[in-house]
């Protein structure tokens, strides 16, 4: 039974507060993930099922967006060659924070049945980090909405935190990027 | 005068909530138009909440104050709206072009936003908004000036009265053809699907916003929302004879934005080109027609 002395109310320190308002953000941001598709393989034909009616992606608060800065998730799908993981990695690095990134497909998992070209990296895990991957050659629409759903219990839990380790490990990842790239340079063609 | 500041700022956030919520609605009954279910009613808040909580770049302090020029301008623009009859922030200040003026505030504020942000998408967009704006606005003020000669009042509240007054029609059915026009006008303005031709996200990747993302993008949504709040009821007060109370003005707001948005979903894209020239052929014409039969013949049903 409480007390019906009176007690002083425990503070809360600014972590704890901040934390508080970071789940709240966390709500919303759960609700509503914005797509960003890289489809360079054919792991993009399951994605219109499970946007249009027969699967409806929009009850869950997802849709398609149009540029890198809106979006929150950035959707590999399928291989990514040596000339795309470079756009990849720009398009990546544009996005604006908390930003998520979800494998589609085998290919960005080992290579899938691309392992042995030798211009097709076969760890997309190894370049930029990846919050969930949803396996499968080619995964069906129910397994490729359970994926978001696992990334929104991901955020939920605070599992989801691949551009923290982006940001705290960034030399490793850029180590990586040059070792398969050569040179990872953003030209900036407006300011230069 | 403070009271009266206070009110036009509920106003402002009421359209904001309205507009909203309404639209959520919209995306609804478009889900269920093509058999999904459909993304919950307050799916927009959460949008709008989310983009607020993002971490967002920024591009120069041109492209940050743009974003707040446009929100401010087009609060500013809201604070003078009348709801009813009797309901209004500042008596006598609720002009027809007091709105046609300060709603291009937020608009250039967006356009040099958008400039600033130095993505040649974003040029081509608000070149495109620009023009869109060029083609839809003369059929429309040739109509809301045939409305003003009617009335003799260019007061949104006094062109209510007079609709309601007895004897007197709704602008819509008193001027049929100018009401067409009036409601093809309104879909240019809000951007809807024939004439989506400045947003187009599979071909200039969303137009003026594709730099745009976070707390920018957040602020743009809430313009827009509360855009779209003055633009219907720019509409319902001038052709659907305003609104005694507040239910009234909800239900014709609603009818007239899902109206708008189901004509929008079953349509396919202009291209910019097109919607100069559709502008300038059939309302141009319609309009013209209309205020010469209204004024100079006298046909007014």
């Amino acid at each position: 039974m409480l007390s019906t002395k009176y007690t002083e109310k425990t503070k809360l320190t600014k972590d704890e507060i901040d934390r508080k308002w970071w789940e709240v953000g966390d709500y919303f941001r759960r609700n509503s993930l914005w797509l960003l598709m890289y489809c360079t393989g054919c792991c993009a034909i399951e994605l219109p099922p499970s946007m249009t009616s027969a699967y409806d992606m929009e009850r869950l608060g997802m849709g398609p967006m149009a540029t890198p800065r809106q979006a929150d998730i950035l959707l590999v799908s399928g291989y990514l060659s040596l000339k795309t993981l470079r756009r990849l990695i720009y398009t990546y690095e544009q996005m604006s924070e908390p930003k998520y990134v979800v494998g589609l497909g085998s290919c960005p998992i080992n290579g899938g049945i691309y392992h042995d070209l030798h211009a097709v990296i076969n760890q997309l895990d190894q370049y930029i980090p990846v919050d969930v991957y949803v396996a499968g050659c080619m995964p069906n629409p129910e397994s490729v909405l359970n994926g978001f759903v696992d990334l929104m219990e991901g955020i939920k839990n605070k599992t989801a935190n691949g551009w923290k380790k982006y940001r705290d490990n960034n030399e490793w990842y850029k180590q990586n990027q040059k070792d398969a790239l050569g040179e990872v340079i953003i030209h900036d063609e407006f300011h230069e | 005068m403070i009271l009266n500041i206070l009110i036009g700022i509920g106003i402002a956030l009421f359209g904001f909530v309205l507009q909203t919520s309404i639209g959520g609605i919209n995306r609804k009954i478009v889900g269920r138009m093509q058999k999904r279910q459909g993304p919950r009613w307050y799916q927009e808040f959460i949008d709008i909440f989310k983009l607020l909580s993002k971490r967002s770049v920024s591009h120069g302090w041109i492209f940050d104050f743009g974003v707040i020029m446009a929100l401010g301008g087009i609060i500013a623009t809201a604070m003078f709206m009348p709801l009813t009859n009797n309901f209004l922030a500042f008596e006598n200040y609720d002009n027809f072009f007091i709105f046609v003026y300060l709603l291009a505030v937020g608009m250039l504020g967006m356009a040099m936003s958008a400039s600033g942000s130095g993505n040649p998408w974003a040029s081509i967009g608000v070149m495109r908004a620009l023009t869109t704006m060029l083609a839809y606005e003369i059929p429309f003020l040739i109509v809301v000036l045939t409305i003003i000669k009617l009335t003799g009042k260019s007061s949104l509240t006094e062109i209510m009265l007079y609709q309601q007054a007895t004897g007197n029609n709704w602008f819509l059915i008193a001027l049929p053809i100018g009401g067409i026009v009036g409601f093809i006008a309104l879909m240019g303005m809000l951007g809807k699907k024939p004439f989506e031709t400045y947003i187009a996200p599979a071909e200039i990747a969303s137009g003026p916003m594709v730099e745009y993302g976070g707390k920018q993008l957040g602020m743009l949504f809430i313009m827009h929302e509360i855009t779209v709040f003055i633009e219907v009821s720019l509409f319902v007060h001038l052709f659907l004879g305003g609104a005694s109370n507040i239910f009234e003005f909800l239900l014709k707001y609603f009818t007239v934005y899902t109206l708008a948005n189901l004509i929008s979903n079953v349509n396919g894209r202009f291209k910019i080109d097109q919607v100069v020239k559709f502008f300038y052929k059939w309302p141009l014409l319609m309009a013209v027609t209309q205020a010469v039969i209204a004024i100079y013949f006298g046909w007014v049903i």
